[in-house]
């Protein structure tokens, strides 16, 4: 069918059932110092049994394990993965090239700062571009991810309020934002009121205007939006926070559709985070390592995490002295590793070549959408930026449902989108092509998806009863979830 | 530019078919007012050979090629090969969190491994698919126990590690969850238990203590275990070197494990990325954050894996979710659990043996030089030591001017053991470069 072609999937057990005592995977260099008896050293109390269950395998089999695992996933370097709003683009593999450079890949937090100058000039080199790309003042590198610097972002603003007299008790979220949002201002101590959008999927000015009183700390916004709107009043937004002593915080996990073209700094925003593994094509590894770098207005600036990186004439170091910052968020400075992939990813494209990247992930997302329009309920007139989104009511009159017709998409070749997000969108499907996507790619998966919606007429059970084409057919998630098996029970108890 | 799969050609037909004249057009749903005016103030996009250059120099500007005596939360250990040619391939790589089950048994059936062997090797019940780090674990165990008991006092061992402590500061202090720290006995280095037994209340969470702790040595846990469960309190605990779970007893009478398994996955790479473990009893299943992957069936009966319990997390709970976390460290742990599996049930306890020899042929090379330890509790592949004479930094400036790193001097983060170094030896570390940093302690001393 399509692009898709029936393949062998090797059949592969799981590792403690590849097991035999005694096979091994490893060989260390001969001690070169005396053997310390563990029993003697530690004491016998101290010292464990064998592992129970840990596996014994041999080297190939390991690689034999993991290649067979690898060819059951689908991946971003096998096709389109339209995700919204998680920006699922080419992950350079330059990247993990100098990422693994001696030197960079070994050094120590501790080591000394003399011997650390290079990973210190990475930092603010990354720090002053990611700076210049939101209009912000100062960034901080240390969050591991979007999430992470969401909560520092808002600690950031409590310490400000704070140095104010006040922290304030609430903090304003749109309906359509992610759930890491809410979720995040739980974490930091504040009261989320839920802000409803209006019919064009927007912030409505005057119901917000209305919210915000002494007690609103800030408001949480995407933008675009999670319904891929740019939010028109923003800046009337900010002001209108402004105007009551409130902060605006930015989630700038949809960055992809601003970067070169508008700046968050310039229309009011006075802390956002970006996700690395997003804009910045660090790779999602299946869920992480991310990096949620926060970046801020000058008022904020002092209440940064510890420590600051700071330029004296000996060179590079650490600023610990920072009696306004928050703390820590994390040990040591951040996921290093996803900051030098990120910054690679920065100078491969220059100034320009980010806003061309830009300019292809909008064009992108348009050009779905035109493909896609009559074909599905578009909930929205508002222009799209990088994701469009529609909803499943036509097909719905089928019996089919916007999770059904992101299964079949697997059989037509391609990874689902966002199933089902934004909330306020009933039947969502949420689709961001990224850049990436060439225009051959594009016009696949748009015939891929008419093509869904002419079986949703005339073949609903087909759909609802994919995906037919993979090694896995239909997962019960809710078998999983009522009596939840979460480790290798023993052989024979399969 | 070379990651844009288009030509002009190609890109002036989209615009033709959506009927824009100009790139403008495309934004014009942006006031214009808010757009930028300047182009970014970014060099234009470099050559791959360019880039590799100025990586290269900023590794050269570096530490390449000398010995290094620090643990203290990231540990030097040998990485086979093979961790990263499973960790590269692309089906991994470039997956994305395993939402669509049929799509990615993979990464499902890869964590669900990784998920067993924390359980394995800590002595729990269930772990979860990975946290961000060690130091993030700690608050989520904090915050965690603190919802199982309806407690809100957290009892926190001065001996873990000081940056973690700080982490936890950090985010408990508007959760309304007051922390204090417990002394350590300056004759063990181990936990004060005087100190813990006289704090410990009805209203006490749970005590936090890590093991090996911050000065590298193995505490009592049983008895933390006890004093703890006699109030009501659970028990955490943390550790920061996987490496010493392939010789120690496991914590089984802790309540909650949270750790860090850089040791098993990760070079230490300026502090990050790492894969932080949190694993815990079936009965506090609920209450855990984090993403967990479970076994299942498929359509047709065959096993399969899903993410579960989803019903804790944010995407769904929004503000009354365990966490805020989403993410998990999926290829971090990927590379421990292809680790795990080399080294298996024998290679782990030969690795960790390896690592305690090391450290007290090291302990016995400075004694030899005149240093002394401060402690006396036993120690797994680190420990404090104070030169006999000469500072620490004399020590360490005369190790640097050999290419060798030094240890932690400890008054960074305990002014009273201002002049100790804490020093690491893993598998690592040669019996030259041993000896060799013994000799920066004899001349330093002889001065």
């Amino acid at each position: 069918m399509g692009r898709v072609r029936q393949h062998q999937a090797l059949e592969e057990r799981l590792l403690f059932e590849r097991s035999s005592p005694g096979k091994v995977g490893y060989q260390l260099p001969a001690l070169d110092v005396p053997q310390v008896d563990p029993e003697e050293a530690l004491g016998s109390a101290h010292v464990r049994d064998e592992i129970p269950g840990f596996p014994e395998v041999s080297e190939v089999e390991v690689i034999r394990h993991f290649t067979r695992l690898s060819s059951w996933n689908y991946a971003i370097d096998s096709g389109m993965y339209p995700l919204g709003s998680c920006t699922m683009k080419y992950n350079p593999r330059l990247n993990e090239a100098v990422a693994r450079i001696d030197g960079i890949i070994d050094a120590h937090p501790y080591q000394p700062e003399c011997l650390a100058q290079g990973m210190l000039e990475i930092q603010r080199t990354l720090e002053a571009y990611l700076a210049e790309i939101c209009g912000m003042d100062a960034v901080t590198l240390q969050p591991a991810a979007g999430a992470h610097g969401e909560l520092t972002g808002l600690l950031l603003i409590r310490a400000y309020l704070e140095s104010q007299g006040d922290a304030r008790r609430v903090v304003l979220i749109p309906d359509s934002a992610h759930g890491t949002n809410p979720a995040t201002a739980s974490i930091a101590g504040y009261e989320v009121v839920e802000i409803p959008s209006n019919r064009l999927g927007m912030i409505d000015l005057a119901t917000l205007r209305d919210a915000v009183d002494d007690s609103v700390a800030a408001l949480m916004v995407t933008n675009p939006n999670t319904v891929g709107i740019f939010e028109q009043d923003i800046a009337e937004v900010a002001a209108a926070l402004h105007e009551r002593g409130a902060q605006l915080y930015m989630d700038g996990a949809n960055m992809n559709a601003l970067v070169g073209i508008a700046r968050p700094g310039d229309f009011g925003v006075d802390v956002m985070h970006l996700n690395l593994h997003k804009t910045f094509s660090t790779p999602h590894g299946g869920g992480g390592p991310g990096a949620g770098p926060v970046a801020v207005k000058r008022h904020l600036e002092p209440h940064l995490p510890l420590p600051r990186i700071r330029a004296a004439e000996s060179g590079l170091g650490f600023d610990w002295d920072r009696p306004a910052s928050i703390g820590r968020v994390r040990a040591f400075y951040g996921n290093f590793g996803v900051l030098v992939r990120a910054l690679a990813y920065i100078l491969a494209h220059g100034g320009d070549g980010l806003r061309n990247a830009t300019v292809d992930a909008v064009l992108n997302a348009n050009y779905i959408r035109k493909g896609l329009e009559g074909h599905y309920e578009l909930p929205y007139e508002a222009a799209s930026m990088h994701e469009c989104i529609f909803s499943d009511s036509r097909q719905a009159k089928h019996g089919v449902k916007t999770g059904d017709i992101a299964k079949r998409l697997i059989d037509y070749g391609f990874h689902p989108y966002t199933v089902s997000f934004p909330l306020i969108v009933r039947g969502a499907l949420m689709i961001e092509p990224t850049e990436t996507e060439s225009k051959h790619e594009l016009d696949e998966f748009i015939a891929a998806m008419r093509s869904i919606a002419e079986e949703a007429e005339r073949d609903p059970g087909l759909i609802r009863s994919s995906p037919v084409t993979t090694r896995t057919s239909r997962v019960d998630e809710t078998r999983a979830a009522r009596k939840p098996i979460l480790k290798w029970q023993g052989a024979g108890r399969e | 530019m070379r990651y844009l799969p288009k030509s002009p050609a190609e890109r002036e037909a989209m615009f033709a078919e959506l009927g824009l004249a100009s790139e403008e057009d495309l934004f014009a749903s942006i006031p214009a007012d808010l757009r930028q005016q300047e182009p970014l103030s970014i060099p234009p996009g470099q050559s791959e050979y360019e880039i590799r250059d100025y990586f290269e120099a900023r590794a050269r500007d570096a530490a390449r090629g000398y010995a290094c005596f620090l643990g203290a939360g990231a540990y030097h250990h040998y990485r086979p090969v093979v961790i990263d040619s499973v960790a590269t391939r692309g089906e991994f790589l470039t997956a994305y969190t395993p939402y669509q089950a049929e799509i990615s048994q993979g990464v499902l059936t890869t964590i669900f491994e990784f998920q067993t062997m924390v359980a394995q090797l800590t002595g729990m019940d269930v772990a979860n698919a990975s946290m961000y780090d060690g130091s993030t674990a700690v608050p989520e165990a904090g915050m965690m126990a603190a919802r199982i008991t309806r407690r809100n006092r957290l009892l926190v061992a001065r001996s873990l590690h000081p940056e973690y402590r700080q982490v936890m500061d950090t985010y408990d202090r508007y959760q309304g969850l007051p922390s204090e720290t417990l002394a350590y006995d300056p004759q063990t280095g181990q936990l004060d238990l005087a100190d813990l037994d006289a704090r410990l209340s009805s209203d006490v969470a749970a005590v936090l203590v890590q093991s090996p702790n911050f000065f590298g040595i193995v505490e009592p846990v049983r008895e933390v275990a006890e004093l703890a469960h006699k109030h009501g309190a659970l028990l955490v605990v943390i550790f920061s070197e996987a490496a010493s779970l392939g010789l120690l007893q496991p914590p089984e009478e802790a309540d909650i494990v949270a750790g860090e398994f850089q040791s098993f996955a990760h070079p230490p790479s300026f502090g990050g990325p790492y894969v932080g473990i949190l694993a815990t009893k079936s009965k506090y299943l609920r209450q855990m954050p984090g993403r967990l992957v479970g076994e299942t069936l498929d359509a047709d009966g065959r096993r399969a894996f899903c993410l579960t319990l989803s019903t804790r997390e944010q995407h769904i709970r929004r503000a009354k979710a365990t966490s805020n976390i989403c993410t998990n460290q999926a290829l971090v742990a990927l590379m421990a659990t292809v680790y795990m599996a080399l080294l298996g049930k024998r290679g782990l306890r030969e690795l960790a043996e390896q690592n305690l020899s090391k450290a007290h042929f090291l302990a016995g090379a400075l004694r030899s030089a005149g240093a002394e330890l401060p402690f006396s509790g036993p120690f797994f592949n680190e420990f404090a030591v104070r030169p006999a004479g000469g500072s620490a930094s004399e020590v360490n400036d005369l190790a640097l001017e050999r290419k060798i790193i030094g240890g932690l001097d400890l008054g960074r983060f305990y002014p009273e053991l201002a002049g100790a170094l804490l020093v690491c030896a893993t598998e690592t570390a040669k019996r030259e470069q041993i000896e060799a940093y013994a000799d920066c302690f004899r001349e330093a001393a002889d001065g």
